[in-house]
């Protein structure tokens, strides 16, 4: 399967289970929302043009928001980490082997540590921003910094589920490709 | 300006970041300052469709919830049904008149029609419902929704055959609503904590309220009927540095289950809220 078609149907599939089966999930409190739609711009390929990056993570988020009813709201985080991705990429891997053989981001081809360091900044990044647009408009402090710990913390959780569930094969890039 | 195009050309990405978040949070402004969604009837329509495909699966699960709902309700009205009751014993026959305009000068004031509810979510702060019937099927904005059990929201948006409502579990829903007791009205708010509990705010602290009273829509308000079931209190929060009693309410409906609602037209909407709107003139 190339590339382009497995990334536009993991699109199709973030977006349906975000929607349909995590925002159905019965409240346990106010702080723990479960979120893991923002995956599939981490485990965009490493090589992609920057801009192209920001245009697939603001109409990504915008395609949430048309089904969740307040627009912008996943659409600004959903940029921001796709605009943060490639400084904290280039920080975290050894250039020339990782990048220029692996495909995409997982655990094999970036090592336990640095991977793990890579999804937990990005997920705290996208929930601060998320919470902190909702704060802005209402709650209050404790509001903000409980969500935020919360969130991340299910986050967090989902996403060690499902690399255990989805083990992707770190493919390496021929010459051919 | 051969420096511009260069800094534009060296900052491409970083301005493109912040042009697009600029968007983002125009969006945002938007939808959230006019208490409306933001998208245009034609991505309603979209994303209406495949709500309807995912609520046919899921009805499947609630049917016995709903039916249960349904009978109760059915059996309430029956109950009312002008057969039940025998008049003395007068040979004269009671008539029940069901013209719009009927002998003793009463003129239809609410219309009510079905709907069936296809997408609706508890779990955010902002939670809205979508309904399968729109504008071609006589939906308008503004129209109050209420359930079997109690009220449930307002008409935000109408395409052609979906509608979306903002649901009372929204952090910018107000309804006016008032204790049964002794009709003191106060406002009904959703502090995002828990889907099964409302506020009710702006009760002076001279009304006698208790654990267990009930809540009802007030007069006041231009879509809602009043005397509409809204909850029943929960608890009372007495502020001491307050005038005012802050009341936790159960919601009488439930918004986990709910699978039909009924739309209610004010016939005389657009007549009411054109007269609060007015400036007053000297």
């Amino acid at each position: 399967m190339s590339d382009l078609i497995k990334n536009i149907v993991r699109f199709i599939l973030f977006i349906f289970f975000q929607v349909f089966i995590l925002n159905e999930v019965p409240p346990l409190h106010q702080f723990i929302v479960p979120y893991i739609y923002f995956l599939f711009i981490l485990w965009l390929p490493f090589n992609i043009n920057r801009f192209f990056l920001l245009i697939i993570a603001f109409a990504f988020g915008t395609t949430l928001d048309y089904f969740t009813g307040i627009g912008g709201l996943h659409a600004a985080p959903c940029v921001l980490i796709a605009y943060l991705r490639p400084f904290l990429l280039n920080l975290l891997i050894p250039q020339d082997t990782t990048e220029n053989s692996y495909i995409e981001p997982s655990i094999k081809s970036m090592g336990w540590a640095p991977y793990s360091l890579y999804i937990a900044i990005l997920t705290f990044m996208h929930h601060f921003l998320l919470v902190l647009i909702e704060w802005l408009q209402f709650g209050n402090f404790v509001y903000f910094i409980g969500k935020v710990a919360g969130t991340t913390a299910v986050s967090l959780l989902l996403i060690f589920i499902t690399e255990m569930l989805f083990f992707r094969k770190a493919k390496f890039r021929t010459n051919a490709a | 300006m051969k420096n511009i195009f260069l800094f534009i050309q060296r900052n491409f990405t970083f301005l493109s970041f912040l042009l697009l978040e600029i968007a983002c949070i125009v969006l945002l402004s938007n939808s959230s300052k006019t208490h409306q969604v933001f998208f245009s009837a034609a991505s309603n329509e979209i994303t209406g469709k495949f709500d309807k495909q995912y609520n046919n699966w899921r009805y499947y699960f609630s049917l016995k919830e709903t039916n249960a709902q349904l009978v109760a309700e059915n059996a309430r009205l029956r109950n009312l049904l002008p057969s039940n009751f025998q008049a003395f014993d007068n040979s004269k026959k009671t008539m029940i008149d069901s013209t719009v305009r009927d002998s003793l000068g009463k003129i239809r004031k609410y219309t009510l029609f079905p709907a069936k509810v296809i997408g609706n979510t508890v779990t955010l702060q902002t939670n809205y419902l979508t309904l399968e019937r729109g504008s071609l099927q006589g939906v308008k904005k503004g129209m109050a929704v209420i359930g079997s059990d109690g009220i449930v929201g307002v008409v935000v948006l109408v395409s052609d055959n979906n509608a979306r409502v903002m649901s009372l579990l929204h952090r910018n829903s107000r309804v006016s609503a008032m204790l049964k007791k002794d009709n003191i009205a106060g406002s009904i708010e959703w502090d995002g904590t828990d889907p099964n509990f409302l506020l009710l705010k702006n009760i002076p602290k001279s009304a006698k309220v208790a654990k267990g009273d009930s809540v009802l829509t007030s007069t006041y308000s231009a879509n809602f009927p009043s005397h509409l079931l809204v909850g029943t209190i929960n608890s009372v929060v007495a502020d001491a540095t307050s005038n005012f009693y802050t009341l936790k309410v159960k919601t009488a409906t439930n918004f986990f289950s709910i699978q039909y609602v009924y739309l209610v037209e004010n016939l005389r909407y657009a007549e009411q809220t054109a007269i609060e709107s007015t400036p007053e003139k000297n």
